[in-house]
């Protein structure tokens, strides 16, 4: 199931559905780098409030996403975690750490926006 | 075994055993005698009890006339119970009269004790009618012992129950008040935490913040502990969980009033410190969460001065 990405100014969006498969991922991983090298994005979203649960495998392929989009300059915000996956994810010692995260879309643009102004 | 009998059908033809009873074919009659004998001194018998309550200063948070009125219930009840052989009219009364009489402040040993009162009043009755012939007597008390103290034991442990209920209720109420999650400033919340906090209450906690974070799309979170004692392992952990997952929610967390045995505590144990943001005081938290989110707190003089 490919994940649709939208491009909003300087920045794309991802929207993910419910079920990932491991291949859905590892497919998202390699569109994401490319979109962003062709669409010269400076930052993405990749919303997961439709995600119910976050296995290890997902994680870890989100790290490596914004890892890869930060060698291109661009910053990675991972939005729409729901308080039920947080739970889960903390008890199982999964974390997204490096990675950074914000509430919602509104709240994830926010954050670009004023990366994007050099104010730190 | 207790047979259960139908209430409808009063023909000779019923049959009836308790435990421990004497021979099977006597005990039946032998019951219906008891039970017969207890409803025709139902008058007296009631009052004598209702009498030997007062003297004993049992149910003193019930006036007298309470009092009468539930010493009626329960003598129809017992007597009832010894009938029928059936407990489950009992039970439900045992329970319904414990959810009368446990906010009116009456004790576990109150209602043992009433019921032990009837125990002996309703025996003394027995002795009084068959003391000329002491073989009845003993085939009657055979009869009567292993249904009245199974009645007791009814009885209280109905209350027992009900009190061990409203204790659950009153301990899930507790909790819920003792974690509001409370917006003080727009994206701000503060948890204020009080007494003790165990694995239920730290995971009900984190629940609870996780919602309200999103409810009120908050991105600074003080969690105040002033109000907490002592912390083991277990709930540090789950602290800097609560932490990490309010990350996840995009928010920061901001750990205030930790006490010394705390702070030695957490450092103790090796809990990866370098996640948590700890300020000393609730208000040092709120200040710090302020300067996050971009206030500043001025007094109204300066601020005026300077327009």
């Amino acid at each position: 199931m490919e994940v649709p990405v939208l491009k909003q100014g300087p920045f794309l969006i991802a929207t993910v559905q419910a079920a990932l498969t491991d291949d859905d991922l590892i497919q998202l991983r390699a569109a994401m780098i490319e979109r962003v090298v062709t669409s010269r994005s400076q930052g993405v979203i990749i919303d997961v409030t439709a995600m119910d649960v976050m296995d290890s495998f997902a994680s870890r392929t989100l790290r490596e996403i914004a890892q890869m989009i930060r060698l291109r300059g661009a910053d990675t915000v991972i939005v729409g975690i729901q308080p039920e996956v947080a739970f889960a994810m903390v008890q199982l010692g999964i974390s997204l750490e490096g990675v950074i995260t914000a509430l919602d879309l509104e709240e994830g643009l926010a954050y670009l926006q004023h990366k994007q102004k050099g104010v730190t | 075994m207790v047979k259960e009998t139908e209430r409808a059908e009063r023909s000779s033809t019923r049959t009836q055993t308790f435990e421990g009873a004497g021979p099977e074919m006597g005990t039946a009659v032998l019951l219906r005698e008891l039970v017969a004998h207890l409803r025709q001194s139902r008058t007296q018998l009631r009052e004598e009890w209702a009498r030997r309550i007062t003297e004993a200063q049992l149910l003193t948070a019930m006036n007298k006339d309470e009092i009468f009125a539930e010493a009626t219930a329960v003598y129809d009840q017992y007597v009832e119970a010894l009938e029928t052989g059936t407990f489950e009219a009992l039970q439900a009364y045992a329970r319904s009269l414990s959810e009368r009489i446990i906010p009116r402040g009456v004790e576990t040993h109150e209602v043992v004790g009433i019921v032990l009162l009837l125990r002996d009043v309703l025996a003394r009755s027995l002795f009084a009618k068959y003391q000329t012939d002491f073989t009845k007597l003993n085939r009657i008390l055979d009869a009567y012992e292993p249904a009245a103290n199974r009645i007791a034991n009814t009885v209280a442990v109905g209350f027992v129950q009900e009190r061990e209920r409203v204790i659950r209720q009153q301990q899930e109420a507790i909790r819920e008040l003792s974690t509001p999650v409370l917006q003080v400033r727009e994206r701000l919340l503060i948890l204020p935490i009080i007494g003790v906090i165990d694995p239920h209450r730290a995971r009900q906690l984190t629940e609870q913040l996780l919602r309200g974070i999103r409810t009120n799309r908050a991105k600074v979170v003080v969690i105040d502990i002033t109000g907490v004692a002592a912390m083991d392992a277990t709930v540090a952990n789950h602290l800097v969980q609560t932490v990490e997952a309010s990350r996840l929610l995009g928010a920061t967390v901001i750990v205030t009033g930790l006490s010394p045995e705390i702070a030695q505590t957490l450092v103790t144990i090796g809990v990866e410190l370098g996640k948590m943001n700890t300020v000393g005081d609730l208000q040092g938290g709120i200040e710090q969460a302020e300067r996050l989110l971009g206030y500043k707190v001025v007094p109204i003089a300066a601020a005026t001065a300077t327009t």
